[in-house]
Protein backbone atom coordinates (compact mmCIF):
# COMPACT_ATOMS: atom_id res chain seq x y z
CA UNK A 1 0.00 0.00 0.00
CA UNK A 2 1.54 3.09 -0.80
CA UNK A 3 1.47 6.14 1.27
CA UNK A 4 -1.34 8.09 -1.32
CA UNK A 5 -3.61 5.14 -0.94
CA UNK A 6 -3.20 5.13 3.17
CA UNK A 7 -4.10 8.43 3.37
CA UNK A 8 -7.19 7.65 1.45
CA UNK A 9 -8.64 5.27 3.64
CA UNK A 10 -11.10 6.61 6.37
CA UNK A 11 -12.28 4.50 9.15
CA UNK A 12 -15.87 3.77 10.15
CA UNK A 13 -17.47 1.59 13.22
CA UNK A 14 -20.42 -0.53 12.06
CA UNK A 15 -23.06 -0.86 14.28
CA UNK A 16 -26.03 -2.56 14.31
CA UNK A 17 -30.03 -2.40 14.91
CA UNK A 18 -31.77 -5.38 14.82
CA UNK A 19 -31.00 -6.40 11.24
CA UNK A 20 -29.67 -3.29 9.89
CA UNK A 21 -25.79 -1.91 9.96
CA UNK A 22 -25.05 1.61 9.83
CA UNK A 23 -21.82 3.46 9.83
CA UNK A 24 -19.88 5.94 12.06
CA UNK A 25 -16.82 7.74 11.46
CA UNK A 26 -14.44 6.04 14.08
CA UNK A 27 -13.18 9.72 15.11
CA UNK A 28 -16.25 10.36 16.06
CA UNK A 29 -16.47 6.75 18.63
CA UNK A 30 -14.91 6.62 21.98
CA UNK A 31 -15.73 2.85 22.59
CA UNK A 32 -18.36 0.16 23.19
CA UNK A 33 -19.72 -0.39 26.33
CA UNK A 34 -21.64 -3.21 27.87
CA UNK A 35 -25.13 -2.66 29.52
CA UNK A 36 -25.41 -0.28 32.98
CA UNK A 37 -28.11 0.90 34.57
CA UNK A 38 -29.87 3.68 32.91
CA UNK A 39 -30.22 6.96 36.05
CA UNK A 40 -34.08 8.36 35.02
CA UNK A 41 -35.26 11.97 35.86
CA UNK A 42 -38.26 14.04 35.06
CA UNK A 43 -37.31 15.97 31.39
CA UNK A 44 -39.22 16.79 27.78
CA UNK A 45 -36.37 15.81 25.25
CA UNK A 46 -38.28 12.13 24.23
CA UNK A 47 -35.30 10.83 22.38
CA UNK A 48 -33.11 10.41 25.64
CA UNK A 49 -33.88 7.77 28.20
CA UNK A 50 -31.78 8.80 30.65
CA UNK A 51 -28.07 8.85 31.72
CA UNK A 52 -25.46 6.19 32.54
CA UNK A 53 -22.23 7.03 34.76
CA UNK A 54 -18.85 5.50 33.39
CA UNK A 55 -16.08 6.43 35.53
CA UNK A 56 -17.91 9.57 36.93
CA UNK A 57 -19.14 10.79 33.72
CA UNK A 58 -22.89 11.15 33.28
CA UNK A 59 -23.32 10.32 29.56
CA UNK A 60 -27.00 10.54 28.14
CA UNK A 61 -28.44 7.51 26.48
CA UNK A 62 -30.08 8.26 23.32
CA UNK A 63 -31.55 5.67 21.08
CA UNK A 64 -31.54 6.59 17.68
CA UNK A 65 -33.58 2.88 16.54
CA UNK A 66 -36.67 4.46 16.76
CA UNK A 67 -36.00 7.26 14.13
CA UNK A 68 -34.03 4.67 11.99
CA UNK A 69 -35.88 1.44 12.14
CA UNK A 70 -39.01 3.07 13.23
CA UNK A 71 -39.26 1.20 16.51
CA UNK A 72 -36.57 1.45 20.02
CA UNK A 73 -34.17 -1.58 20.48
CA UNK A 74 -35.37 -3.99 22.08
CA UNK A 75 -32.74 -6.78 22.78
CA UNK A 76 -29.89 -4.09 23.16
CA UNK A 77 -26.59 -5.27 23.75
CA UNK A 78 -24.22 -2.66 24.01
CA UNK A 79 -23.88 1.00 24.27
CA UNK A 80 -21.88 2.60 21.36
CA UNK A 81 -20.30 5.67 22.85
CA UNK A 82 -19.84 8.10 20.55
CA UNK A 83 -19.09 12.10 20.62
CA UNK A 84 -21.93 14.88 19.35
CA UNK A 85 -20.59 17.82 18.61
CA UNK A 86 -22.43 21.38 18.90
CA UNK A 87 -21.00 24.30 18.12
CA UNK A 88 -17.09 24.03 19.38
CA UNK A 89 -18.28 21.78 22.39
CA UNK A 90 -18.34 18.05 22.01
CA UNK A 91 -20.05 15.37 24.53
CA UNK A 92 -20.52 12.05 24.81
CA UNK A 93 -23.58 9.93 23.88
CA UNK A 94 -24.52 6.44 24.73
CA UNK A 95 -26.36 4.99 21.70
CA UNK A 96 -27.53 1.30 22.57
CA UNK A 97 -26.80 -1.02 19.87
CA UNK A 98 -28.06 -4.39 19.29
CA UNK A 99 -24.73 -6.48 18.49
CA UNK A 100 -20.70 -5.86 18.47
CA UNK A 101 -19.48 -3.14 16.53
CA UNK A 102 -17.02 -3.60 13.56
CA UNK A 103 -14.17 -1.23 12.34
CA UNK A 104 -13.55 -0.86 9.16
CA UNK A 105 -10.82 1.54 6.81
CA UNK A 106 -13.03 2.07 3.77
CA UNK A 107 -11.56 3.79 0.92
CA UNK A 108 -12.90 7.21 -0.59
CA UNK A 109 -13.80 5.33 -3.85
CA UNK A 110 -16.64 3.09 -1.29
CA UNK A 111 -17.83 6.82 0.34
CA UNK A 112 -20.59 8.65 -1.54
CA UNK A 113 -21.88 12.09 -0.03
CA UNK A 114 -25.47 12.44 1.02
CA UNK A 115 -27.32 13.87 -1.59
CA UNK A 116 -30.08 17.00 -1.26
CA UNK A 117 -32.83 14.43 -1.56
CA UNK A 118 -31.30 12.23 1.63
CA UNK A 119 -32.71 12.50 5.12
CA UNK A 120 -30.88 15.10 7.19
CA UNK A 121 -29.66 12.18 9.43
CA UNK A 122 -27.53 10.80 6.47
CA UNK A 123 -23.97 11.71 6.56
CA UNK A 124 -23.34 10.04 2.87
CA UNK A 125 -23.22 6.25 1.97
CA UNK A 126 -20.58 3.56 2.34
CA UNK A 127 -20.20 0.58 -0.04
CA UNK A 128 -18.79 -2.42 2.24
CA UNK A 129 -18.94 -6.05 1.48
CA UNK A 130 -21.88 -5.63 -1.28
CA UNK A 131 -23.64 -3.38 1.19
CA UNK A 132 -24.53 -0.13 1.00
CA UNK A 133 -24.59 1.23 4.65
CA UNK A 134 -25.91 4.55 5.94
CA UNK A 135 -23.03 6.76 7.41
CA UNK A 136 -25.08 8.74 10.24
CA UNK A 137 -24.68 12.28 11.52
CA UNK A 138 -25.47 12.33 14.93
CA UNK A 139 -25.89 15.96 15.19
CA UNK A 140 -28.95 15.57 12.64
CA UNK A 141 -29.95 12.52 14.42
CA UNK A 142 -29.81 13.05 17.99
CA UNK A 143 -31.73 16.12 20.03
CA UNK A 144 -30.01 19.57 20.65
CA UNK A 145 -30.73 23.03 20.51
CA UNK A 146 -30.41 24.70 17.34
CA UNK A 147 -28.12 27.33 18.28
CA UNK A 148 -25.49 27.07 21.13
CA UNK A 149 -27.12 27.70 24.91
CA UNK A 150 -25.77 30.84 26.78
CA UNK A 151 -24.53 29.71 29.89
CA UNK A 152 -27.05 29.93 32.70
CA UNK A 153 -25.43 32.04 35.94
CA UNK A 154 -25.43 30.33 38.74
CA UNK A 155 -25.64 31.99 41.83
CA UNK A 156 -24.84 28.89 44.14
CA UNK A 157 -21.17 28.02 45.45
CA UNK A 158 -20.48 25.24 43.14
CA UNK A 159 -19.59 26.04 39.46
CA UNK A 160 -21.03 23.41 36.99
CA UNK A 161 -18.67 22.09 34.77
CA UNK A 162 -19.53 20.85 31.36
CA UNK A 163 -21.18 17.47 30.82
CA UNK A 164 -18.30 17.12 28.20
CA UNK A 165 -15.49 17.27 30.27
CA UNK A 166 -13.27 14.09 31.72
CA UNK A 167 -13.76 13.50 35.56
CA UNK A 168 -11.79 16.38 37.34
CA UNK A 169 -11.60 18.56 40.52
CA UNK A 170 -14.34 21.41 40.59
CA UNK A 171 -13.40 24.66 40.07
CA UNK A 172 -13.96 27.13 43.08
CA UNK B 1 4.08 24.11 69.67
CA UNK B 2 3.59 21.92 66.58
CA UNK B 3 3.00 24.18 63.43
CA UNK B 4 -0.75 23.93 62.24
CA UNK B 5 -1.20 21.68 59.28
CA UNK B 6 -1.45 23.71 56.23
CA UNK B 7 -4.84 23.69 54.45
CA UNK B 8 -4.60 20.78 51.95
CA UNK B 9 -4.28 22.71 48.34
CA UNK B 10 -6.32 20.19 46.99
CA UNK B 11 -9.77 20.45 49.02
CA UNK B 12 -12.28 20.37 46.58
CA UNK B 13 -15.14 22.56 47.09
CA UNK B 14 -18.11 21.03 48.22
CA UNK B 15 -21.74 22.21 48.38
CA UNK B 16 -24.65 21.20 50.99
CA UNK B 17 -27.49 19.25 49.53
CA UNK B 18 -30.52 18.48 50.39
CA UNK B 19 -32.06 15.02 48.95
CA UNK B 20 -35.58 14.85 48.78
CA UNK B 21 -38.54 12.97 46.73
CA UNK B 22 -41.16 14.05 44.76
CA UNK B 23 -42.85 10.38 44.77
CA UNK B 24 -40.03 7.91 44.25
CA UNK B 25 -37.67 10.55 42.40
CA UNK B 26 -35.01 11.77 44.03
CA UNK B 27 -33.66 15.47 43.18
CA UNK B 28 -31.42 17.76 45.25
CA UNK B 29 -31.68 21.17 46.06
CA UNK B 30 -28.55 23.40 47.77
CA UNK B 31 -29.27 23.54 51.26
CA UNK B 32 -28.71 27.39 51.06
CA UNK B 33 -31.70 27.88 48.62
CA UNK B 34 -33.53 26.76 51.29
CA UNK B 35 -34.95 28.73 54.01
CA UNK B 36 -37.14 27.18 56.07
CA UNK B 37 -38.93 23.86 55.92
CA UNK B 38 -42.45 23.13 56.89
CA UNK B 39 -45.42 20.42 57.32
CA UNK B 40 -47.55 21.32 54.23
CA UNK B 41 -50.48 21.04 57.04
CA UNK B 42 -48.93 24.05 58.87
CA UNK B 43 -49.83 26.18 55.67
CA UNK B 44 -52.84 25.11 55.19
CA UNK B 45 -54.81 27.82 56.75
CA UNK B 46 -52.85 30.57 55.40
CA UNK B 47 -52.92 28.97 52.24
CA UNK B 48 -56.16 30.30 49.89
CA UNK B 49 -56.73 28.43 46.47
CA UNK B 50 -55.81 29.92 43.30
CA UNK B 51 -56.28 28.98 39.77
CA UNK B 52 -54.44 29.68 36.42
CA UNK B 53 -54.94 27.09 33.33
CA UNK B 54 -51.54 27.64 31.96
CA UNK B 55 -49.90 27.54 35.72
CA UNK B 56 -51.47 24.17 36.47
CA UNK B 57 -48.63 23.46 39.37
CA UNK B 58 -49.98 26.20 41.38
CA UNK B 59 -53.03 25.93 43.03
CA UNK B 60 -52.42 28.19 46.51
CA UNK B 61 -51.14 31.42 47.10
CA UNK B 62 -50.07 32.74 51.02
CA UNK B 63 -48.92 35.88 51.84
CA UNK B 64 -46.10 36.58 54.36
CA UNK B 65 -45.66 40.01 55.19
CA UNK B 66 -46.11 41.87 52.07
CA UNK B 67 -44.73 38.96 49.96
CA UNK B 68 -47.37 36.68 48.16
CA UNK B 69 -45.44 33.39 48.03
CA UNK B 70 -46.86 30.86 45.54
CA UNK B 71 -47.31 26.94 46.28
CA UNK B 72 -45.89 24.67 43.64
CA UNK B 73 -47.03 21.10 43.65
CA UNK B 74 -43.95 19.37 42.54
CA UNK B 75 -44.91 16.67 40.84
CA UNK B 76 -47.29 18.58 39.03
CA UNK B 77 -44.30 20.79 37.44
CA UNK B 78 -42.21 17.50 37.09
CA UNK B 79 -44.98 15.57 35.41
CA UNK B 80 -44.70 12.85 38.00
CA UNK B 81 -47.61 10.23 38.71
CA UNK B 82 -47.60 11.51 42.38
CA UNK B 83 -50.13 13.23 44.78
CA UNK B 84 -49.20 16.72 46.47
CA UNK B 85 -46.38 16.83 48.84
CA UNK B 86 -46.48 16.68 51.98
CA UNK B 87 -43.53 18.90 53.05
CA UNK B 88 -42.45 22.29 52.02
CA UNK B 89 -39.54 23.81 51.32
CA UNK B 90 -39.93 27.89 51.22
CA UNK B 91 -37.05 28.52 48.58
CA UNK B 92 -34.71 31.74 49.00
CA UNK B 93 -34.52 34.68 46.59
CA UNK B 94 -37.97 33.56 44.82
CA UNK B 95 -41.80 33.25 45.23
CA UNK B 96 -41.95 29.65 45.08
CA UNK B 97 -42.40 27.29 48.20
CA UNK B 98 -42.17 23.79 46.83
CA UNK B 99 -43.82 20.85 47.54
CA UNK B 100 -42.23 17.83 48.00
CA UNK B 101 -42.99 14.26 49.52
CA UNK B 102 -40.01 13.63 52.01
CA UNK B 103 -36.12 14.28 52.76
CA UNK B 104 -33.91 12.13 52.21
CA UNK B 105 -30.92 13.34 53.77
CA UNK B 106 -28.51 15.87 53.89
CA UNK B 107 -25.20 15.52 51.71
CA UNK B 108 -22.43 17.42 50.30
CA UNK B 109 -21.70 17.24 46.73
CA UNK B 110 -18.09 18.08 45.40
CA UNK B 111 -19.16 17.87 41.81
CA UNK B 112 -21.87 19.07 39.48
CA UNK B 113 -22.01 18.48 35.89
CA UNK B 114 -23.49 20.64 33.76
CA UNK B 115 -26.79 19.20 32.04
CA UNK B 116 -25.49 17.41 28.76
CA UNK B 117 -27.03 19.80 25.80
CA UNK B 118 -28.37 16.89 24.16
CA UNK B 119 -31.63 17.83 26.94
CA UNK B 120 -32.67 20.90 25.21
CA UNK B 121 -36.47 21.67 26.29
CA UNK B 122 -38.18 22.61 29.67
CA UNK B 123 -35.70 20.35 32.28
CA UNK B 124 -32.88 23.22 31.06
CA UNK B 125 -34.72 25.65 33.28
CA UNK B 126 -35.56 23.06 35.55
CA UNK B 127 -32.29 21.80 36.79
CA UNK B 128 -28.95 23.29 37.63
CA UNK B 129 -27.00 20.07 36.24
CA UNK B 130 -26.25 16.69 37.74
CA UNK B 131 -24.42 15.03 40.45
CA UNK B 132 -23.24 11.93 41.00
CA UNK B 133 -23.84 10.58 44.41
CA UNK B 134 -23.30 7.04 45.86
CA UNK B 135 -23.43 5.07 42.45
CA UNK B 136 -26.54 7.38 41.76
CA UNK B 137 -27.11 10.71 39.67
CA UNK B 138 -28.99 12.56 40.72
CA UNK B 139 -30.57 16.01 39.12
CA UNK B 140 -29.61 18.96 40.98
CA UNK B 141 -32.67 21.21 40.80
CA UNK B 142 -33.03 25.21 40.17
CA UNK B 143 -34.76 27.25 43.14
CA UNK B 144 -35.59 30.00 40.21
CA UNK B 145 -37.08 27.38 37.50
CA UNK B 146 -40.14 26.26 39.26
CA UNK B 147 -42.04 29.99 38.21
CA UNK B 148 -40.54 31.24 34.84
CA UNK B 149 -40.98 35.54 35.13
CA UNK B 150 -44.63 34.21 32.84
CA UNK B 151 -45.53 32.05 35.86
CA UNK B 152 -45.43 34.78 37.48
CA UNK B 153 -47.13 37.33 35.79
CA UNK B 154 -49.70 35.14 35.18
CA UNK B 155 -50.11 34.07 38.90
CA UNK B 156 -49.80 37.92 39.58
CA UNK B 157 -52.75 39.27 37.17
CA UNK B 158 -54.94 36.55 38.85
CA UNK B 159 -53.95 37.38 41.93
CA UNK B 160 -55.70 38.44 44.51
CA UNK B 161 -59.06 36.74 43.66
CA UNK B 162 -62.12 38.51 43.87
CA UNK B 163 -63.26 38.09 47.54
CA UNK B 164 -60.46 36.31 48.78
CA UNK B 165 -58.19 37.13 51.71
CA UNK B 166 -55.03 35.08 52.34
CA UNK B 167 -55.27 33.33 55.85
CA UNK B 168 -53.45 33.88 58.80
CA UNK B 169 -49.84 32.68 59.26
CA UNK B 170 -49.22 30.03 61.09
CA UNK B 171 -45.99 29.64 63.34
CA UNK B 172 -42.84 29.59 61.54
CA UNK B 173 -40.84 26.11 60.80
CA UNK B 174 -37.45 25.11 60.94
CA UNK B 175 -35.04 27.62 60.07
CA UNK B 176 -31.94 26.06 57.43
CA UNK B 177 -28.98 28.10 58.16
CA UNK B 178 -26.80 26.65 55.74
Amino acid sequence: MTAATEFDLKSFVLLRLGELRYAVAADATIELLPLSRVFRFPHKTPEIEGVILRRGRIIPVCDVAEALVGKRTVSRRYYLIATRRFGSQTEWVALPVTGECELINAGLTALTAASETDEPHVGGWLSHEGEIIEVLNLGALTPGPDQPLPQRRVPQQLQTEPAGQDEAEMRP
Amino acid sequence: MPAPAPANPRALPSEQIILFRIGEQLFAVSSASVQEVRSADTLASAATEISVSSVPQVRYFMKRGEQVLFLVDGAAHFGLPASQGILAFVLRNTRAVLLVHSIEKMSTMTRLQALPLTFCHEERQWYRGLTALDQNVVPVVYPEGFLSAENLALLDAAFPPKGETPGKQNAPGTEFIP
